[in-house]
């Protein structure tokens, strides 16, 4: 285990930000916190990479302790906040060097480094040129290689794709891929479910500062009932028949949604109970505009598990 | 190298490469104490007599204590700054020796009051200081005034990391030194204010310090304020120095 959380409790006066979080995370893996705003995910982040001691409870990263043996711990962990960290006044080069210096690695060393790195995030153009003519997504992966210059066990990113087009978005997922097949333990927080789906091994649902869902991204869908066959029929007025017919054939109660002239049942066998309805719909002569097997997405998952709190998510990026 | 120092002198050139790509602050930080020193040679120091002193030789060295003690303030801006953009989360997550990040930056406060200390040297030169000393005097003299505004850079970073916040570090720096530089022998003689100030004018650390700086540029017996003027400096360091080292291990919780 690299990385182990038990009880931990972080209050901020009455602001319970962790409430008794308890986790595990595998050498080699990418374990995602999934959570709201103020769920407490870089609290979390936080009390992991040494910055604020946990109320109660203890957490290990590779054997040592957050608290006792924060010194050591340091040099095993790479950190990259939730707002770049970098410094405007620097080069990128600079930034880089300086951080692996502050990591005590040799000067050969970390010169060598900070080049590959620059290498690695495309950044050797701008290596030599000062941080404050970046973009938003040049500081960003500046952030993240200067996490990784020490080459870290384990590399905990805070959020980092908020903010950042589509195209860097991708460019920082596959950076990060391509540590863990490297070796590296990931743990980073994310607000969005297509990040977690595309990363993580393991997802921790985190929301008002309590782990309301752990588990693989296919045993958390699991949860929630597993595929469903999905019709939509063209016309509004045989929605009741297109139900009886899935009704039957799924020998259970379809669910019916007006609005969007949907139906649908759970299914296990797949395709061969698609192409079973489609023959049932064409018999009937119900004519659709789509019929599918749907697997629940991360955000039903999130939706059903955080229920009505979820509402307040929608109003933040 | 024990990876404090190597830590520390990283720190240093951090912060000395954006004092250096600051040129404005630099600037404003020289052109203080250069206008104070105009301001008074030229315009108000006619109005005042010192008994038995040129005015130039008395305003001169009170303002090498200015021009080092102001350059401060721009660390405790610049520290809180880093407090909210992460930058200090971040050193705090690496394995970089704790005191690093402070001790660091009064390093390079300290280069940066050497520098503006020897464009004062210039200036006073220009306009009619004469230093009247031996060389050992002088060069103690300017170690003093240095020594000073170390002492007082940690004041500073403590202001920095107490408000945590570039405004409220601004305003909470400019007080102090207002009331030192002011409320003091450094412009005008004590003699002149109303008793109730002229204990405090008299004895507080910049005057004392400006007492003795006076005293060993000019050549004369230097003992009876420079002892007084170590002690302040030596007192406000350790102060500084321990309340900065506890608020920044809190400063994030
Ligand atoms: N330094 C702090 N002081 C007071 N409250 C805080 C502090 N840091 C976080 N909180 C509170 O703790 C809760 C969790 O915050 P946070 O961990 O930042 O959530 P997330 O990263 O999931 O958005 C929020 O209610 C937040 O307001
Ligand atoms: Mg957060």
């Amino acid at each position: 285990m690299m990385i182990e959380v038990d009880g931990v409790v972080k209050r901020f006066g009455s602001t319970r930000a962790l409430d008794n979080v308890t986790l595990r995370g595998d050498r080699g893996r990418v374990l995602a916190l999934l959570g709201p705003n103020g769920a407490g995910k870089t609290t979390l982040i936080r009390i992991l990479t040494t910055l604020l001691k946990p109320d109660a409870g203890c957490a290990r990263i590779g054997g040592l302790d957050v608290a006792e043996d924060a010194g050591r711990l340091r040099s095993l962990i790479g950190f990259a906040g939730q707002y770049a960290a970098v410094d405007e006044l620097l080069t990128g080069r600079e930034n880089l060097e300086l951080i692996g210096l502050w990591y005590h690695l040799d000067k050969a060393e970390y010169r060598r480094r900070a080049t590959d790195v620059l290498e690695r995030f495309t950044l050797t153009e701008a290596a030599d040129r000062l941080v404050k003519t970046y973009s938003g997504g040049m500081r960003r992966r500046l952030d993240i290689g200067a996490a990784l210059i020490a080459r870290p066990q384990v590399l905990f990113l805070d959020e980092p794709t908020t903010g950042l087009d589509p195209r860097t978005r991708n460019d920082v997922w596959e950076f990060i891929e391509e540590l863990v097949g490297e070796g590296t333990t990931v743990m980073l927080t994310t607000q969005y479910m297509d990040e977690a789906e595309r990363l993580a091994h393991e997802i921790v649902v985190l929301d008002s500062g309590a782990v309301i869902a752990h588990g693989t991204v296919a045993g958390l869908k699991d949860r929630l009932g597993g595929d469903r066959l999905e019709a939509r029929v063209r016309e509004a007025a045989v929605l009741g028949r297109a139900a009886a017919v899935l009704g039957e054939l799924a020998g259970t109660t379809p669910h019916v949604d007006p609005d969007r002239q949907l139906v649908s049942v759970p299914t296990k066998t797949g395709t061969a109970f698609l192409l079973t309805a489609a023959r049932r719909f064409e018999e009937e002569h119900i004519s659709l505009d789509d019929l599918g097997i749907r697997r629940p997405s991360l955000d039903d998952v999130f939706l059903a598990l955080t229920g009505a709190r979820a509402t307040d998510r929608e109003g933040t990026p | 190298m024990s990876f404090l120092v190597r830590d520390t002198i990283g720190v240093a050139k951090r912060n000395l490469l954006r004092i250096v790509r600051t040129p404005i602050m630099l600037i404003v930080t020289a052109v203080q104490p250069a206008l104070l020193l105009l301001l008074f040679r030229y315009v108000l120091g006619g109005a005042i007599t010192i008994p038995g002193e040129s005015y130039v030789d008395y305003l001169v060295p009170a303002v090498f204590v200015e021009a080092v003690l102001i350059g401060g303030m721009t660390t405790s801006i610049g520290l809180a700054e880093d407090l909210k953009s992460g930058i200090i989360d971040r050193f705090r997550s690496l394995p970089m020796a704790r005191p690093a990040v402070l001790a660091g930056r009064t390093l390079a406060d300290l280069s940066r009051s050497v520098l503006s200390l020897a464009i004062m040297v210039g200036l006073g030169i220009a306009v009619g200081f004469r230093f009247h000393a031996g060389i050992g005097a002088i060069v103690g003299g300017l170690l003093l005034i240095l020594g000073f505004g170390y002492a007082f850079s940690w004041m500073y970073i403590t202001i920095g990391l107490a408000t945590k916040d570039p405004e409220s570090a601004q305003i909470a720096g400019i007080l102090p030194f207002f009331v030192l530089m002011f409320a003091s022998n450094a412009i005008v003689p004590v003699a002149t204010m109303p008793h109730w100030l002229r204990g405090f004018a008299r004895n507080q650390p910049l005057s004392v310090t400006v007492s003795a700086a006076r005293a060993l540029l000019e050549g004369a017996p230097a003992t009876h304020w420079l002892w007084q003027a170590l002690a302040w400096s030596a007192a406000i360091l350790l102060v500084f120095l321990a309340l900065a080292l506890g608020l920044y291990r809190n400063a994030i919780e």
